[in-house]
């Protein structure tokens, strides 16, 4: 799956985004974000506060609970502040 | 009428609106966001989610058209380096009656800056820079609308 990320998660992990095969188990959104905290201690610190962290899958807002379930792209980021 | 841009360059709101006030409607309203020299803030970058950013705004103006029935809607967005001083954002919405024109001006920015996938980071003039934190009075802002 491709993973991006956007602005302090983007930085805090050094990469803008990155190709990773994730492990069966790995079903929905949080269980993405947990799998990656055990990844490193640059992700550990992205991640450091999940009610911080805001998702899109395919482009699309999602909420933590959501499935993966073949999504492509899975997006990491802070709550935005555009406008 | 409906444009949706988002942009490197700077952008004239005034001549973005022209267009609007030549639907037939009796009612034409903005909006314009400015970058805001916040005690020594030199300038505003704006991060984005290119293959999200305009097909997330699309669909606001969309929700837009439809809820007040407008005529036009125009929407702009700069990403990149913006000084102090400078546009960030313009919202523009035309319509038969005022209400519908303010409303739906309202109902953009409020939308936009909940939703669509933008991060400010600020430059000051000390060298140092700070990313934005998002304020919950505007979630409270872009909230109200759904439960209207």
């Amino acid at each position: 799956m491709k993973l991006v990320y956007f602005a302090r998660v983007r930085e805090a992990i050094g990469v803008d985004s990155e190709e990773r095969d994730l492990p069966a188990e790995v079903q929905t959104v949080a269980d993405c974000v947990i799998w990656l905290t055990a990844q490193g201690a640059n992700y550990a610190t992205a991640f450091s506060e999940l009610p911080r962290l805001r998702f899109a899958l395919d482009q699309q807002m999602v909420w933590e609970e959501t499935l993966l379930e073949g999504a492509s792209e899975l997006a990491i980021f802070p709550p935005v502040t555009g406008g | 009428m409906i444009h949706v841009e988002v942009t490197n360059g700077a952008f004239d709101g005034p001549t973005a609106l022209a267009p609007l006030s030549r639907l037939g409607g009796g009612a034409v309203a903005s909006f314009t966001g400015i970058a805001r020299d916040d005690g020594g803030v030199i300038a505003i970058e704006l991060e984005h989610y290119p293959a999200m950013t305009k097909a997330s705004l699309d669909t606001l103006v969309n929700e837009a058209v439809a809820r007040w029935s407008l005529l036009g809607s125009v929407l702009i967005h700069r990403v990149g380096v913006i000084s102090v001083g400078e546009p960030i954002v313009f919202v523009g919405t035309a319509a038969s009656h005022r209400a519908e024109a303010l409303e739906a001006c309202a109902y953009l920015i409020d939308r936009l800056k909940t939703t669509a996938p933008f991060w400010k980071k600020e430059h000051r003039l000390d060298g140092s820079a700070q990313w934005v934190e998002a304020k919950a009075s505007d979630d409270a802002r872009g909230n109200e609308w759904s439960s209207q």
